[in-house]
C-alpha cells in the first residue's frame, strides 16, 4: 500500500460525526436553558455557572493542557477579574464603569499577575510553578480578606454587593426581558451571553491550538529540551501561555461578579482551583472537547449529588451519611488519582496526530 | 531586646517543626523528583491519631501520667502514619516513576485532598482541643523570656530527631543506599541496591518525621483540624526550596531560618508598613521567601545541584 499525505486515513470514528456534529451540537447548546427551564430555573442556574466554569477550564488548559505546565492558584486570576468588576462597576467606590471597559481591564489585570507571577518561576523546573502558584492562590485570598482596613480597599472577609450587572447594548441582563411580548427570564439571558464568550473563546482557543503557538507549547510539554534544541524560545512560549490563561480567568472572574452581584474571599479559595484542575484532567487535558465536557459534568455534580446521593442514602441507610459537599470532595479527589493511574489522557483524550495534519492546512 | 529573645525562641520552635516535615519533603524530592503534596496531610493525620489515642487511653485507664498517654499517642501515631506513607507511595506513585511529569503532582494533589475529606468525614469540620500534656504555661522568666516546658521540649526532640537522620543517611547501610538512589537510582540498581525498598524506605522515614511533627505541632498550639496539615506543609516545602531542595542539612536550616522570619516578621510587620499590614499577615511571608529564593537563589541556601535538571 502506497500512502502519500493525500490519502492520510482518517481516525476512526471522526469523519461521520463531523457534519452533523456541529449542527447538533448548536442545537443542543441553544436549547439546553429553554428545557432546563422546565425543570425549574435553579437548573438555568447551574447551566450559566457551568459556562463559566467552561471558559475558566478552557484557559486553564491552555496552561496546563497544552503548555503542561501545572497552575494550582488559577483562581486567583479569576479572583483578580472578579475584584476588578466589583472595585470598578458597584456602589463600593461609587465607580460604575461600562463592561467594554471593565472586563478587559480584569482581563489585562489578570494576566499582568500571570506574567509578574511567570517570569521568576518559569525558568525552573515545573514542580515549582505548582508550589509558587499555590502559594500566590493563598497570598491573594489574604489579601483580599484582610484589605479592610486601615483603608477599607475589599471589605474584608465580607466582600462587595450590589455589583452592576451586565448590561449589553442597553439590555440590563438582570431583569427578564420582554421579547415581543414574551418574557425571558435574567438566566436565560446570562446563558446566552456567557454562551457567546465561551463559543468565541472556544474558536479563539482552537485557532491558537494549530497555529505555530500552539504546536510550540505542544513540544515544550512534551520535551522541552527538545523543544529548545529546535529553537523555540521556551520561556517566552511558557510566559504567553500563563498570561493567556490568566486572562481567560480574569474575563471569567468579571462575568462572575456581574452575574452573582456580589463577591467575597470565599468563592476563591483553593478548592475551586482544584476544582477546575479536575475538570480538565476528567475531560481529557489538552483536548477542548474533554475540557468542555469535564466542566459541565462537575458543575452539575452538586447539584446531582443532592438530588440523588442524598435520598439513595436514606433510603439505604435511614440518614444522611455524606453530606453531598464531602461527597463531592470525595469523588473530585478519587477522580484526580484514579485518572492518573488509569486514564492519564481523560475521559475523551486529546487525538495526538491532529497537529500534524492540520498543521500542515494551517 | 527582651522581645527580640521572644520572637527568636517562637521562631525556633516554629522552625524545628518545620524542619521536621521539609525533611520529608526534601528525601522524596531528592530521590523521586518529586513534589509530594500530600506529605502535609501526613502532619494532620498524625495529629489526630494521636489524640484520638490519648481521649481513648484517658478515658479507658484514668489516672494515668500525662507523659505516658503522650509517648502512647506517638507509639501509635508514628507506625499509622509510616503505614500511610508506605501506602500513598505503593498505590500512588510507584506506577507513576515513570509517566509525564505532570501525572505524579496531580496524583499527589489528589491524594492530599483525598486525605483532608477522609479526615473530615472521620473527625469532622470541627477544631479540636490538643490536650496539653507537657505544659505550655510559661516558667520563671529567664533574662525577660518567657519558655514553657513544651517549647523546651519540642526544641529538644526536634534536634534530637534531626541528628538521629543525619547519622542515618551518613552511616548506616540503608543511608548510603538512599544516597546512591538519589544519585542516580538505575546506576544503583546495577549496584544490587534495592531501589523500590530505598524509595519506600524514604516514604516511610519521612511519615514517621511527619507524624511527630504532627504531635508537636499540635501540643503547641493545643489544637487538632482536618485542614491543619496544608499551610504548615506549604510552608515547610518552602523551608526545603530554601535550604536546597534535596539537601538534608538544607532543610533543617531552610525550616529554623522560616520559622524565625516568620516570627520577626509578625512581630515587626506593622512597623515595617508603617501600619498598613498587621499580624494577619503572617504567613505571606512563607511565600514571599519563596519567590524571593527562586528568584536569586534557586539552587537554596546550601544547595550546589542547579534547580533546572530538565
Amino acid at each position: 500500500m502506497t500512502s502519500t499525505s493525500t490519502t492520510l486515513p482518517r481516525p476512526a470514528g471522526f469523519s461521520l460525526d463531523l457534519r452533523l456534529q456541529q449542527p447538533l451540537l448548536i442545537v443542543l447548546a441553544a436549547a439546553a436553558p429553554l428545557v432546563a427551564l422546565a425543570f425549574g430555573a435553579s437548573w438555568v442556574r447551574v447551566l450559566d455557572f457551568a459556562l463559566l466554569y467552561v471558559l475558566l477550564a478552557i484557559g486553564l488548559n491552555l496552561v496546563v493542557g497544552f503548555a503542561g505546565l501545572l497552575d494550582l492558584g488559577y483562581i486567583a486570576f479569576y479572583a483578580v477579574g472578579a475584584y476588578t468588576w466589583a472595585f470598578l462597576a458597584s456602589p463600593h467606590f461609587g465607580i460604575h464603569l461600562p463592561f467594554w471597559i471593565v472586563l478587559p481591564l480584569g482581563a489585562a489585570f489578570a494576566a499582568l499577575a500571570g506574567i509578574m507571577l511567570g517570569f521568576p518561576t518559569l525558568r525552573l523546573r515545573g514542580d515549582y510553578l505548582a508550589i509558587v502558584t499555590l502559594g500566590f492562590g493563598e497570598i491573594i485570598r489574604i489579601f483580599m480578606n484582610n484589605l479592610n482596613q486601615p483603608i477599607n480597599i475589599t471589605n474584608g472577609p465580607q466582600g462587595i454587593d450590589m455589583i452592576d450587572p451586565l448590561t449589553i447594548a442597553g439590555i440590563d441582563l438582570s431583569r427578564n426581558l420582554d421579547l415581543f411580548g414574551m418574557q425571558v427570564p435574567s438566566l436565560v439571558l446570562y446563558y446566552y451571553a456567557f454562551l457567546g464568550a465561551v463559543v468565541l473563546a472556544l474558536v479563539l482557543v482552537r485557532r491558537l491550538q494549530i497555529s505555530r503557538i500552539g504546536r510550540a507549547w505542544a513540544a515544550i510539554r512534551e520535551d522541552e529540551l527538545a523543544a529548545k534544541a529546535i529553537g523555540i524560545d521556551t520561556r517566552m512560549m511558557k510566559l504567553l501561555a500563563f498570561a493567556l490563561g490568566a486572562t481567560f480567568g480574569g474575563v471569567s472572574g468579571g462575568l462572575f461578579a456581574a452575574f452573582q452581584g456580589f463577591v467575597s474571599p470565599e468563592s476563591f479559595s483553593l478548592m475551586e482551583s482544584i476544582v477546575v484542575l479536575t475538570m480538565i484532567v476528567l475531560g481529557g487535558m489538552g483536548n477542548l472537547a474533554g475540557v468542555v465536557f469535564g466542566a459541565i459534568v462537575l458543575t452539575a455534580l452538586p447539584e446531582l449529588l443532592r438530588h440523588f446521593a442524598v435520598p439513595l442514602q436514606v433510603a439505604l441507610f435511614g440518614k444522611t451519611l455524606l453530606d453531598p459537599e464531602v461527597l463531592r470532595m470525595l469523588l473530585l479527589s478519587l477522580a484526580m488519582i484514579l485518572m492518573m493511574l488509569w486514564r492519564p489522557a481523560g475521559l475523551l483524550p486529546a487525538r495526538t496526530r491532529y497537529a500534524h495534519r492540520e498543521g500542515r492546512k494551517a | 531586646m527582651e522581645t527580640l529573645l521572644q520572637q527568636t525562641l517562637n521562631g525556633l520552635v516554629a522552625g524545628s517543626i518545620y524542619a521536621l516535615v521539609a525533611l520529608g519533603y526534601t528525601m522524596v524530592y531528592g530521590i523521586l523528583g518529586l513534589i509530594n503534596f500530600a506529605h502535609g496531610e501526613i502532619v494532620m493525620v498524625g495529629a489526630l491519631v494521636a489524640l484520638q489515642t490519648i481521649l481513648f487511653l484517658s478515658s479507658a485507664v484514668p489516672g494515668l501520667p500525662p507523659l505516658v498517654l503522650l509517648l502512647a499517642g506517638v507509639v501509635v501515631a508514628v507506625p499509622a502514619c509510616m503505614a500511610l506513607g508506605y501506602l500513598i507511595e505503593r498505590i500512588g506513585y510507584r506506577r507513576l516513576r515513570n509517566a509525564p511529569r505532570l501525572a505524579p503532582l496531580i496524583t499527589a494533589i489528589g491524594v492530599s485532598f483525598l486525605l483532608q475529606t477522609l479526615a473530615m468525614i472521620i473527625w469532622g469540620r470541627e477544631f479540636h482541643v490538643f490536650p496539653q500534656l507537657i505544659d505550655t504555661a510559661p516558667m520563671q522568666p529567664v533574662a525577660g523570656v518567657v519558655v514553657s516546658p513544651m517549647q523546651i521540649f519540642t526544641i529538644v526532640v526536634a534536634f534530637t530527631l534531626m541528628g538521629g537522620l543525619m547519622l542515618l543517611v551518613n552511616k548506616s547501610r540503608l543511608g548510603r543506599a538512599m544516597r546512591a538512589t538519589a544519585e542516580n537510582h538505575r546506576v544503583a540498581g546495577l549496584m544490587g541496591i534495592n531501589a523500590n525498598g530505598v524509595i519506600a524506605a524514604t516514604f516511610i522515614i519521612g511519615s514517621g518525621l511527619a507524624a511527630l511533627a504532627g504531635v508537636l505541632f499540635a501540643s503547641n498550639y493545643a489544637i487538632a483540624h482536618y485542614s491543619m496539615g496544608f499551610t504548615p506543609g506549604l510552608k515547610a516545602f518552602t523551608a526545603a526550596v530554601l535550604g536546597g531542595i534535596g539537601n538534608l542539612p538544607g532543610a533543617m536550616v531552610g525550616g529554623l531560618v522560616l520559622g524565625l522570619v516568620e516570627s520577626f516578621g509578625a512581630g515587626y510587620i506593622e512597623h515595617l508598613s508603617f501600619g498598613f499590614l498587621n499580624s494577619s499577615y503572617q504567613d505571606i511571608f512563607a511565600f514571599m521567601i519563596l519567590g524571593a529564593v527562586l528568584i536569586f537563589r534557586p539552587s537554596g541556601l546550601l544547595g550546589e545541584r542547579v534547580a533546572d535538571r530538565a
